[in-house]
């Protein structure tokens, strides 16, 4: 393949890159001010990659996948479908955040030129099909993430937040990096192809570690259980649009990562990986569940809600079915969804001052104050929790589908037991919004951005999603179907 | 007739309804919801008349394959058909009871009443197993926010109790649910997975799921204890909806599901059913009877009827279940009725204890003698509803096992016990309360709201053939499918031996 092609497959990734770096040349160069034009041509850069990726997805030739620089970097519907969510996540991200940061003259342009790098980072991760380009985007995505979280400097839990990132950050890095170099060294190449024909038979105790600590370096990043202590604590110090990009975007570059990683390398090693991701997968559905009832802080709440979200998703992979990723990927989108609605409800709750609250008692009485934000929270908290007839139902459907087809019945009786524990702190959410005596604490007006995002996002995951099913699935069921 | 989509219509109606009452005033959202479940209540006389009694067994199909997945396929059969005429009924009844008890978020209230109606309906039309589910799930939200919001003192604790009892029961059936889809190959028509043969070591599990789901809904003891709660913390017409028809979706459940679907299992766990409905009838009946809480002893008393269902299912043959799916319709009436009765004079003093009333029937006559009735038709006295069912029931059962009627019936009797009992203490006796004194006989409202249950109630136990004729095919269809499995009853008549023949020449030969 020549070099010429192999650009045109990373267009994208190529386009993004030179639109940061020119609007960092243009950030030298301006007043403070000029941070709402940049983040609104950053905006209009991630559309322009989302088009180019859209055209690229569409070309005949590419069709089932293709390979750019030599096997470091492939093409294909699941990295396209990923990145899509992906670019999707980052620009509702961006245009949550001048608001966010209004007061005090806080908001700099470096913003959405970090969010610009995080995305690149992410859309090498989802691609890679070789260590070492998803090492690459991995830093390039977690170094953008250190800084984004401590975005506000003199904020104490946001630096806290991004030091804390950091520290764990980099030991997961580190994992990662140990993994790699032992799966290299037995399997003798660090490309997915190759590791997954040379890694044949019962794994040795060499490539096992290497294999375990891969999957822990992952784990951090998708934040599933036992490597989920960072979450709660970056979530609630960063400010709330960067937790709302935390929560969407990233994840879905780690976890389809992941399953490429799983699928394409140690797809021949299913003993192996499989019942690491059983248990991951289950302690995180229930960590997630148990741990969130006691918390009193909403953006605590929701990243305890991620952790067991991520538990839900890793019940598709751990299938290794094609029906598994393929739901999997159907269950990112709505997940996508869902949380950045929740999150852009979280950033309408203000006091009169027009100051940010977090407190779940400041939400008391909302459906009295705020009818429509208060309806808005519940549709997406009962869709966090998997109830009918929202959409969120649908996602977790899809998922214990694919498990019980793969026979795997004790882990969908196990998970779905779970997740009536989740159940119970989202309708006590809903409770505190409904059920309680008005705080009246939350009275600024919403903005008409947010209102319009809240909106559509929660027209998405109302019942009317269930019409969207005809057209999503089947690019859910290409994009796994490209990974095989 | 049958060409017009009369039952989406009927489902998207009470959608309507509810979204332009969230839009509306209190004034006009009372309005709005009044006139959406008249409407659909006319619809569903429709339906009634429309319904060809002994012609295809599903009728009004519809069917969207919009979902990729599953469909939006609608259709029903003769007793989905009276479960949807009595759902239509209630409706409006509820609508009117909650006319001025109900003064604070109205619009939200009506919305969340007709959001209800539609998943109601849903429950009995869907021909999908995923349609179904989502229906049967969904009717969760409404009802919590309707506990929660306009109940009583604990109406927090109680909304949790319904919603997490609830949800732990579904989510194992939804687990059975994709094994039974995958197995029929990806086939979701419930009518074609009724007519699938499970092996029957798989029904063993999928029986359970699906009972673990319906036993809660239902609610049979000792997974029944939700019901109380949720009964004493509801406002009036959340405790008639919940008693009319949100039980009747655990016993539908057992008929369209668990019986049809695994008739081996179903005979397999004979005895779980019958030993937990005993329990239930005698159990729950006696602690009916020392309630002080008048909706608590109608809750308890639903539990007792309840477990008289679940009896006549599990008698597989035509008595038995007709005789249940008549006490089901029965049962939404009376006990429809005998929560509204409660409220009338909960609106008048504001409390549900029994000791504070009394003598009712000298200040309170018109109220008295429907109050009356109702108490009849729960006891089964004949010539009202209750006795068809619990007759029909009791006979079916009988013919498996002489022993467990035995028990049912001293279960009818301890019923007319409590109903009785509580009868006595609110109407009879002297007036001794000067509130009470002062309370007001029916107004035209509510005799409005009462008198066409009353109708009902002795339509059905006068001439209970307008509502089994339609239930008369599909209950056959049901026997003939179950029994293979039919357990063989206790009561073994034998032919005695004749006697062995003495003189030959008395009875000579024919030459």
């Amino acid at each position: 393949m020549d070099l010429a092609s192999s650009l045109w497959l990373v267009s994208p990734e190529l386009f993004l890159s030179v639109s940061a770096l020119i609007l960092l040349l243009v950030v030298a160069w301006s007043p403070e001010k000029a941070a709402r034009l940049v983040t609104i041509l950053s905006v209009a850069a991630l559309f322009g990659a989302s088009i180019l990726l859209m055209v690229l997805a569409h070309q005949t030739e590419f069709k089932g996948g293709a390979d750019a620089f030599d096997g470091l970097y492939r093409m294909d519907e699941f990295g396209s479908s990923a990145k899509f969510l992906i670019y999707l996540a980052a620009i509702i991200s961006l245009m949550v955040a001048p608001r966010f940061f209004r007061d005090g003259g806080k908001y700099r342009s470096e913003y959405p030129i970090l969010i610009l790098f995080a995305t690149i980072g992410m859309g090498m991760m989802v691609s890679a099909t070789d260590m070492m380009t998803l090492y690459i985007g991995l830093e390039l995505n977690s170094l953008s993430a250190y800084v984004l979280a401590s975005f506000i400097r003199t904020d104490i839990r946001s630096s806290e937040a991004g030091l804390k990132y950091f520290v764990l950050g980099a030991l997961a890095s580190g994992m990662l990096l140990f993994g790699i170099s032992l799966v290299y060294g037995f399997a003798g190449s660090t490309s997915f192809a190759v590791i997954g024909e040379s890694l044949t038979g019962d794994l040795a105790t060499g490539p096992l570690i290497g294999l375990v600590l891969v999957l822990s370096g992952l784990a951090f990043k998708i934040s599933a259980v036992p490597f989920h202590m960072w979450t709660p604590d970056v979530y609630e110090g960063a400010p709330t649009p960067v937790t709302a990009f935390f929560a969407s975007a990233p994840k879905v570059a780690a976890v389809a990562m992941t399953a490429r990683v799983i699928i394409d390398a140690f797809g021949g090693q299913t003993s192996a990986w499989q019942q690491i991701i059983v248990f991951v997968a289950l302690a995180s559905i229930v960590l997630g569940a148990v741990a969130a009832i006691g918390q009193q802080n909403i953006k605590r709440l929701l990243a305890y809600s991620s952790i067991n979200n991520v538990g839900f998703l890793l019940i598709g992979l751990a299938t290794g079915t094609e029906q598994g990723i393929s739901a999997m990927m159907f269950y990112l989108a709505i997940y996508v969804a869902m949380t950045l609605g929740a999150f852009i409800c979280v950033l309408e709750m203000r006091d009169k001052d027009d100051r940010p609250l977090e407190s779940l008692s400041s939400l008391a009485g909302l459906s009295q104050t705020r009818p429509g934000l208060a309806a808005a929270f519940a549709v997406f908290m009962f869709s966090l929790a998997g109830i009918p007839p929202l959409f969120g139902f649908w996602g977790k459907f899809v998922v214990f589908d694919a498990a019980v087809a793969a026979g795997m019945l004790p882990l969908a009786v196990i998970g779905i037991a779970a997740s009536v524990i989740g159940a119970y702190y989202y309708i006590k959410v809903v409770k505190i919004i409904y059920f309680d005596d008005p705080a009246n604490e939350i009275v600024a007006t919403g903005h008409k951005t947010e209102n319009g995002l809240i909106a559509v996002l929660a027209l998405f995951v109302s019942p009317l999603g269930y019409l969207a099913i005809p057209a999503i699935a089947p690019i859910t069921a290409a994009a796994a179907a490209s990974l095989f | 007739m049958q060409n017009f989509p009369i039952l989406s219509a009927m489902l998207l109606l009470p959608l309507l309804g509810a979204v332009a009452c969230l839009l509306s005033d209190a004034r006009g959202a009372r309005w709005i919801a009044l006139a959406t479940t008249l409407a659909v209540f006319a619809l569903s006389i429709g339906l009634w008349i429309a319904f060809q009694i002994g012609g295809p067994q599903w009728q009004f199909a519809e069917y969207y394959p919009v979902f990729g997945r599953f469909a939006w396929a609608l259709g029903i059969d003769g007793i989905a058909l009276m479960l949807i005429v009595l759902t239509a009924f209630l409706m409006p009844i509820c609508i009117a009871a909650s006319w001025d008890s109900i003064k604070e978020r109205v619009p939200e209230f009506m919305a969340c009443f007709l959001f209800m109606e539609t998943l109601m309906i849903g429950v009995f039309t869907a021909q999908d197993i995923f349609l179904f589910y989502i229906m049967f799930e969904a009717g969760l939200i409404p009802m919590y926010l309707i506990i929660g919001i306009w109940g009583g003192a604990n109406r927090i604790y109680a909304a949790y109790k319904f919603f997490l009892y609830t949800l732990l029961g579904s989510l194992l059936m939804l687990v059975a649910m994709l094994w039974m889809v995958n197995f029929a190959g990806g086939e979701t028509s419930i009518p074609v997975l009724m007519a699938t043969d499970f092996p029957p070591e798989a029904q063993t599990w999928l029986w359970l799921a699906f009972f673990a789901s319906f036993a809660v809904k239902m609610p049979m003891w000792p997974v029944h204890t939700w019901l109380p709660d949720a009964h004493v913390q509801a406002p009036t017409a959340g405790s008639v909806i919940l008693a009319g028809v949100l039980l009747k979706m655990g016993g539908y459940g057992f008929l369209r599901f668990s019986l049809p679907m695994f008739p081996e299992a179903s005979e397999q766990f004979i005895w779980l059913v019958f030993g937990l409905s005993m329990v239930a009838v005698i159990y729950t009946s006696l602690v009916a009877l020392v309630q002080q809480d008048m909706k608590k002893l109608i809750a308890y008393s639903s539990v007792a009827h309840m477990a008289i269902v679940t009896l006549g299912l599990f008698a597989f043959n035509r008595q038995g279940i007709e005789g249940a799916i008549i006490v089901m319709l029965s049962h939404g009436l009376v006990s429809g009725a005998l929560f509204l009765c409660v409220g009338v004079i909960y609106d008048r003093l504001h409390t549900r204890e029994i000791d504070r009333y009394g003598g009712l029937s000298i200040n309170m006559p018109k109220y008295a003698i429907l109050f009356m009735l109702f108490t009849m038709a729960s006891i089964g006295l004949p010539g009202t509803s209750g006795f068809v069912g619990e007759f029909l029931s009791l006979v079916g059962l009988y013919k498996v096992n002489s022993w467990v009627t035995l028990v049912a019936t001293t279960g009818i009797i301890l019923g007319a016990g409590y109903m009785l009992y509580l009868y006595r203490r609110v109407a009879f006796g002297e007036l001794v309360h000067e509130d009470v004194k002062a309370m007001p006989d029916l107004s035209a409202r509510e005799m409005a709201l009462l008198a066409p249950i009353a109708a009902a109630v002795l339509w059905m136990g006068v001439y209970p053939e307008s509502f089994m004729a339609p239930i008369r095919g599909d209950v056959g269809a049901l026997v003939a499918r179950i029994d293979r499995a039919a357990p063989v009853g206790d009561a073994q008549l034998k032919m005695g031996e004749a006697k062995p023949v003495i003189n030959d020449e008395a009875y000579g030969e024919a030459h």
